[in-house]
């Protein structure tokens, strides 16, 4: 899964079977660091965001096990809002973890 | 999702037989504020998108998601068509605006 921030809305009434009803968001990647990173993508959303929104959003496949019907065409959906991220302290050189 | 337009048909004769019965568009994609990004996909079309509509399509396993394209060698299905969308809280593109 990666971070969002939901930047618009697509409205789009001839849908693929069993995807009508489905809210599709705008969402522009973040990075850890929440700056912007790489192409926009567009989400279906169940977790009720809106515009500003930052967010947790799963793409590929498992996309489409976050809706009400999992057999759909869909590669990307907001599964959650995102409170607080905390990034990572980056890992000690490989030679200080005592690896190979 | 990503955002295309269709500028163009696949005719192909030649074809794995499970494909036979598909129609396949040439997609040029598209970023968020509406423009060309220089990339594009050949899409198999779930929706009956004709020459000129800008539409949304599901890549990799999720392009197999249809009744249409089920256990089909397919990695981009169109799954809607595009009426509208807005970024920012600002109009981007709008199908009933574009002047033919």
């Amino acid at each position: 899964m990666r971070l969002g921030r939901v930047v618009g809305r697509v409205v789009a009434t001839v849908r693929a079977r069993d995807l009508d009803g489905e809210k599709l968001l705008v969402v522009q990647p973040l990075d850890a660091a929440r700056r912007p990173a790489g192409p926009a993508v567009v989400a279906c959303d169940v977790a009720q965001s809106g515009l500003g929104d930052v967010v947790v959003w799963v793409g590929g496949r498992e996309a489409a096990l976050a809706l009400r019907r999992t057999f759909v065409p869909v590669d990307a959906t907001i599964v959650g809002h995102v409170e607080q991220a905390a990034e990572a302290p980056p890992l000690p050189p490989r030679d200080a973890r005592g690896g190979k | 999702m990503q955002l295309g337009r269709v500028v163009g048909t696949v005719v192909s004769t030649v074809k794995e037989p499970r494909m036979r019965e598909l129609k396949l568009q040439v997609v040029r994609l598209l970023d968020e504020q509406g423009r060309a990004t220089g990339g594009y996909t050949v899409a198999v079309d779930a929706v009956g998108a004709g020459h000129g509509d800008v539409v949304l399509f599901a890549a990799g396993s999720s392009a197999r998601q249809t009744e249409l394209t089920d256990g089909k060698p397919t990695d981009a299905t169109i799954m809607a068509i595009v009426d509208s969308w807005d970024v920012e809280g600002k109009q981007v593109w709008a199908a009933h605006e574009e002047t033919p």
